[in-house]
């Protein structure tokens, strides 16, 4: 299949793509659930729709969380006139007095 | 975070406890940040947010009625100050690659490069790592932030619903688009992508 293919759904394809969403998050209703995956067998495109939908979503959990750069936290806490629990590695910490 | 260590710190908090309020800013002060940068797409931007956050938080703490989690009320606050900046600053635009968007809002997808199929290494790749960024920077700020906070912050639908203040089915229906628009951005990134030419 090309890259450029459109998707011609049909309107059996239309009527499961409101329930797309859920199914992959498993909370689709059981009877919605055992049509979806009965009308993939047949169905290339929905089943490729779906695939890449729940590969979407895996991408995005794999993307390494970004950490706070420890100068932003030094400001917060200078800001929240908390500074007095920032230690001298920017780690919070306990007032020294 | 449970419940009763919640009800303990707000206690502490509506006391007048400063080391609380340097306990909440260091249990919560990460993943404001990750929201933040997220939602914004940019340090400086993150940075107000994050601390106007911690601003308004401590501001109304004494009418903090717990009816959700701390957790969740301060992705409540970050969202609005961040949501607040972006209309501000980013009228919604409408890409060209979207999929086609019918009268009644439903998105019918048109790519259908199965990348599925393509080695983890591609899948992962800088380059493909820039391009989910830009994606996600891309989706107007209604649908990144139920993105963000569901499908990757890994809030539920009814924390995401709480912290957005929609309703569940509203947070339904604007993930379901989020998911669709950029899985046809990425069908489309990788059906087109050197990784394609190797492995056809």
């Amino acid at each position: 299949m090309s890259a450029t293919d459109h998707h011609q759904h049909d309107e059996s394809c239309r009527r499961y793509l409101s329930g797309l969403s859920d199914y992959v998050d498993g909370t689709l209703s059981e009877e919605l659930c055992r049509e979806l995956e009965e009308h993939m067998r047949t169905c290339e495109n929905c089943r490729i729709v779906v695939n890449t939908l729940t590969k979407t979503i895996a991408l995005y959990r794999q993307i390494p969380a970004p950490e706070m750069p420890s100068a932003v936290k030094e400001r917060l806490y200078k800001v929240l006139h908390l500074d007095v629990y920032i230690s001298p590695s920017g780690t919070p910490d306990q007032p020294s007095h | 975070m449970s419940n009763s260590h919640d009800a303990d710190l707000v206690a502490r908090l509506q006391a007048g406890d400063q080391a609380a309020y340097a306990q909440l800013v260091e249990e919560h002060a990460g993943k404001i940040y990750r929201l933040a940068l997220r939602l914004m797409g940019n340090e400086a931007d993150a940075e107000d947010v994050l601390q106007e956050t911690f601003l308004s938080a401590f501001k109304s703490m004494d009418r903090f009625e717990a009816r959700s989690s701390l957790s969740t009320w301060l992705y409540r606050i970050a969202s609005n100050a961040a949501l607040m900046r972006l209309r501000r600053k980013e009228p919604e635009q409408v890409s060209v690659d979207e999929p086609l968007e019918r009268d009644d809002g439903e998105l019918i997808p048109r790519q259908l490069f199965d990348f599925c199929c393509l080695p983890e290494e591609d899948l992962l790749r800088d380059e493909a790592r820039a391009e989910l960024n830009r994606a996600i920077d891309e989706l107007p700020p209604s649908l990144r932030s139920v993105f963000v906070l569901r499908d990757i912050e890994g809030l539920s639908t009814e924390e995401t619903a709480e912290a957005l203040d929609l309703s569940v089915s509203a947070v339904k229906s604007r993930l379901m688009r989020a998911r669709l628009k950029l899985r046809e951005r990425l069908s489309l990134y990788f059906s087109q992508g050197p990784a394609v030419t190797e492995t056809r």
